[in-house]
């Protein structure tokens, strides 16, 4: 994690130097910041968790939204649904396998605004070993200063993936084939 | 006979010896089958509240074990008064020892892999084991493989146990295996 984060802010900073202005890190430090899942339990209800550690970084400029990027890590092994017998299992080689697999990554490769709140952003997640390109709505919902001399701004988007489609295979029932993955965050500017 | 003697066990140490040896074979072979179980299995769920109640009971069950032995007269080694045989007196005494510490690490270490979350083990319905919360980091997935390592550690223990008293009864022919089926007369 470390050894990525470091690399990720080096490759930011060489890569930035020109949009330095526009650089933000995902307030995870204040958790301000979620990545949410939810997955049907049997057809019957919806099950609700989250991955508690994660780290990523984007570009946002609002005169040039389409030039955005974002990159995040998920640590697997923070997966929580408020269960621990069913957090075990998560992690196990049944569905994460988190020894083998510790860490889901999401990169944008391009990402378009249709309006000043309302985009779509495409990119590469990995998950279980398995990369696809994904592609999903997402809302700025805000930016501005905030009361302690930081200026911060946030968006959130969903996406729904196929277990299956990553190698995950383990079976939870028809009804429980694919996962809803929300993504919360508040960037602030470096 | 009931308590144990110099040469032999009593019954409440034979009872002792024998409720645990079931329950121990039991609950590995369910805590293997339970693990594999399809989430769709009417026994799914069922299975593990079986294997944590009964691990409650047996925790309890070997606590008073010890106890009984404790505050009993400690039964002689054949191998040691009628043979001499030092070695073989150290190793089963040494395996005796093994095999309730590695009870102890199964009992706390299954108890932390089920109330990580601050939940507690519910003994069929008759009382809850409270939790006393996550003590360290990614606890359940740590303990779990310490439960399982050590359950089949032990298993290889009980089977070099089981094979000795073999060897005590059909080679040594001695009375190492009688007196723990029922308590052997003073000679």
């Amino acid at each position: 994690m470390k050894k990525f984060l470091i690399a990720g802010l080096l490759a930011t900073c060489v890569t930035s130097a020109t949009a330095s202005a526009a650089d933000y890190v995902i307030d995870t430090k204040g958790a301000h910041a979620f990545v949410n899942f939810k997955i049907k339990h049997l057809g019957y209800s919806w099950l609700h968790g989250r991955f508690n550690q994660f780290d990523g970084e984007f570009n946002y400029d609002a005169k040039k939204p389409n030039d955005s990027a974002i990159k995040l890590v998920i640590d697997t092994r923070s997966i929580d649904s408020n269960h621990a017998e069913r957090d075990k299992h998560l992690r196990g080689s049944d569905f994460l396998n988190v020894s083998k697999y510790p860490k889901a990554t999401f990169e944008s490769t391009s990402i378009s605004f249709s309006d000043e709140t309302n985009g779509k952003v495409t990119g590469k997640f990995t998950l279980h070993g398995v990369t696809k390109t994904i592609a999903f709505d997402i809302q700025k919902l805000g930016e501005g200063s905030d009361p302690w001399g930081g200026y911060r701004v946030g968006f959130e988007g969903a996406t729904k993936i196929k277990l299956a489609d990553y190698g995950i295979d383990y079976d939870l029932g028809p009804a429980s084939t694919h996962v809803n993955l929300g993504l919360h965050i508040e960037g602030i500017r470096k | 006979m009931l308590r144990n003697t110099k040469r032999s066990y009593g019954w409440v140490a034979i009872v002792f010896h024998w409720i645990s040896a079931c329950a121990i074979l039991a609950m590995f072979g369910l805590g293997l089958y339970m693990v594999d179980l399809s989430y769709y299995d009417p026994w799914y769920r069922d299975s593990l509240t079986i294997h944590k109640g009964v691990g409650v009971i047996v925790a309890v069950f070997i606590i008073l074990r010890l106890a009984w032995k404790l505050t009993n007269e400690s039964v002689q080694d054949l191998s040691n008064v009628q043979r001499n045989d030092q070695l073989q007196h150290r190793l089963a005494t040494l395996a005796h020892s093994a095999m309730y510490a590695l009870l102890f690490i199964l009992f706390v270490s299954g108890y932390l892999i089920s109330t990580a979350d601050g939940r507690g083990i519910d003994v069929f319905g008759v009382f809850v084991l409270p939790s006393i919360g996550e003590l360290f980091e990614q606890q359940s997935d740590i303990t779990g493989v310490v439960h399982l390592y050590v359950a089949w550690t032990l298993i290889g223990l009980v089977v070099t146990h089981a094979s000795a008293a073999l060897y005590h009864h059909w080679i040594l022919k001695d009375l190492t295996l009688k007196r723990m089926c029922s308590p052997q007369k003073e000679q």
